[in-house]
């Protein structure tokens, strides 16, 4: 019970300071920037289709493909966002003696950092839920397109901001707090790349550079979830048709997620957090 | 809580706490005691290991080896950390959060169901009363250690563990400092206060350990540390024989014509208590018998600085 309580109260210290830091405004504000450029850019494709330059299909794989490069912009925006946050929070608070006072009440260590995770869980998956959302009914009332399967999308995307902030919050146990945001965003491109390079492989049928995807995505969970989730927001009727065109295309993912894979990405998430609350448990402050 | 009749578990007891940092010790075998309702200071120079100790004690720094209990429980465990109060050196709060909602958070980590009011009162008790609801963020380093100061004590410790409490605050929050901590012992709430000033210590402490270079140079209160006092003489022509007498009273400083020798205790040691009453008198005769003129004699009393720094010397001399 105690140690629940710590949880619940740190993690509601790790909200108000998300919303107190700037951070959501900051946030709020891009998020903002990006609907309403979406939404021109949805309305124009609206404009295109309607003198007739482009068929229904064309059009319906085009609102796929823009939105699934917005969603990214906010896949992106939620990485940067978590991963900027779960750096000083952990180890900021270490270096500047903010933890002392804290840790020096009667919690476990394991119960704060379970609460810090939990606050920016929370905030992060808010976050995605309510942009892309937003995201989904701009471009449900410029071009009429509404996603297959918007919820499961969203949860992948929350999903993948989950596995880059846990990866922050381990890397805040050893690290600075300014590096830990820094290789944790980095690392997240890093596999992004890899699974473009390995869904070139894949279209060029070289096993070898298709496998450089399939390893990353193993490693850092973040493309394959993302890649689920792109899958979640395409039509899978004019997908079928044209896919065959777009192999290898970074913004369009052909199969979805596996039960497997989303199991690994679970069990990838518990132990990374494990590995933080060993590194947290132990350091000396 | 102890049940009626057993005697009450000290609020710090430590034994053969041993930490290094590479090949460095910073702590080697300390052990020390508080007692219920106890104020002990902790002092040493830089470096002594103080704050590892305090460190040690509230479970942030993990000692290589040796216990450590907080009011009779394992230092270890979480729980024991239930009833303390801690003001650590390097004093930062949430920059973020207002006065009194980092005292409220506290409260919540601590499990204390401090009422609001008494909340305020604390804060009101180290003077940032009118301070409540400004952002910590906006506040001066003197602000924030008094801040700390109503951190450690809002959640009704049995034990405030201060560690330089006073670093950076002016004269007047000195002595407001000190207030607090002979309120705390009035109240029977047991005080581990690690400070560079020597003057603070010898004003509140019961007790004093001293540290050096990770271990316990001395210890005892202040009385048996300081019941010792000293004779200062004006002598001349002053033998071999006679410096050998004043030689077998005590240590021996001499700066010219002036001779400070140190007395043994008295035998009960209490404080103020003077030495032997025979010990002078005889003295003296013995030096009137050796031929040496005695222009004057008058008491000197050591101060907790003089004995601290007679014993890092020693110290250090042992060393090399």
């Amino acid at each position: 019970m105690t140690a629940l309580r710590t949880v619940l109260a740190i993690a509601a210290l790790t909200l108000r300071e998300a919303s107190r830091r700037r951070a959501l405004l900051a946030i709020a504000v891009l998020t903002v920037v990006l609907l309403l450029l979406s939404g021109w850019g949805f309305s124009r494709l609206a404009a295109e289709s309607g003198l007739g330059t482009l068929t229904s299909g064309q059009a319906r794989l085009a609102a796929s493909q823009l939105l699934n490069l917005v969603m990214f912009g906010f896949s992106l925006i939620a990485a940067l966002g978590t991963a900027f946050l779960a750096g000083p929070t952990l180890s900021g608070e270490t270096e500047s003696g903010i933890a002392l006072a804290v840790l020096a009440r009667p919690v476990r260590r394991s119960a704060v950092l379970l609460g810090k995770w939990l606050g920016l869980v929370l905030f992060g998956s808010g976050f995605i839920v309510l942009a892309g959302l937003a995201q989904c009914l701009v471009v449900l009332g410029t071009v009429g397109y509404w996603p297959p399967q918007p919820a499961l999308a969203l949860a992948l995307l929350a999903g993948q901001t989950i596995v880059l902030l846990t990866l922050g919050l381990l890397l805040a146990t050893v690290v600075s707090p300014m590096a830990s945001g820094v290789v944790a965003v980095g690392l997240f491109g890093a596999t992004w790349v890899a699974g473009v390079v390995g869904g070139i492989g894949e279209a060029l049928g070289n096993e070898g550079i298709a496998r450089v995807g399939a390893v990353s995505r193993m490693l850092l969970p973040t493309d394959g979830l993302w890649r689920g989730a792109m899958h979640a927001f395409q039509d899978p009727v004019v997908l079928a048709r044209f896919g065959a065109e777009l192999d290898g295309f970074p913004f369009l993912a052909e199969a979805p997620l596996t039960a497997v894979y989303l199991g690994w990405a679970a069990l990838w998430v518990a132990m990374i957090w494990g590995l933080a609350a060993a590194s947290f448990g132990r350091k000396d402050l | 809580m102890t049940a009626a009749g057993d005697p009450p578990t000290p609020a710090v007891w430590c034994s053969g706490l041993r930490r290094r940092y590479g090949r460095r010790p910073a702590v080697d075998d300390v052990s020390l005691e508080v007692g219920r309702g106890e104020v002990v200071g902790l002092l040493g120079p830089n470096g002594a290991g103080k704050s590892t100790v305090i460190k040690m004690l509230l479970g942030l720094v993990r000692p290589d080896a040796g216990e450590a209990m907080l009011l009779g429980r394992p230092a270890h465990d979480p729980a024991a950390r239930a009833r303390v109060g801690y003001l650590p050196e390097l004093f930062r709060y949430q920059p973020w959060l207002s006065a009194a909602e980092v005292l409220a958070l506290h409260v919540r980590l601590a499990e204390a169901g401090v009422p609001a009011r008494e909340r305020r009162e604390c804060l009101s008790l180290v003077g940032l009363a009118d301070r409540a609801d400004d952002r910590v963020g906006g506040f001066s380093k003197g602000m924030q250690q008094r801040l700390g100061l109503a951190v450690a004590l809002v959640a009704r410790p049995e034990l405030v563990i201060l560690d330089e409490p006073t670093s950076a605050l002016d004269p007047l929050g000195r002595a407001d400092v000190r207030d607090i901590v002979l309120s705390l012992k009035s109240r029977g709430v047991a005080v581990l206060l690690n400070s560079h000033l020597i003057g603070e210590v010898e004003r509140v402490c019961d007790r004093v350990v001293i540290l050096d270079r990770g271990r316990v140079a001395a210890s005892g209160t202040l009385a048996e540390l300081l019941g010792r006092r000293a004779l200062r003489l004006r002598l001349t022509d002053v033998s071999a024989e006679a410096e050998a007498r004043l030689a077998a009273t005590g240590d021996v400083v001499r700066a010219g014509d002036w001779f400070t020798v140190a007395l043994p205790a008295a035998d009960d040691g209490t404080a103020g208590s003077d030495v032997r009453c025979d010990v002078v008198p005889d003295v003296v005769r013995d030096l009137v018998t050796l031929a040496v003129r005695v222009h004057a004699v008058e008491p000197a009393r050591i101060s907790l600085e003089e004995r601290l720094l007679g014993i890092l010397r020693a110290g250090q001399g042992g060393d090399r």
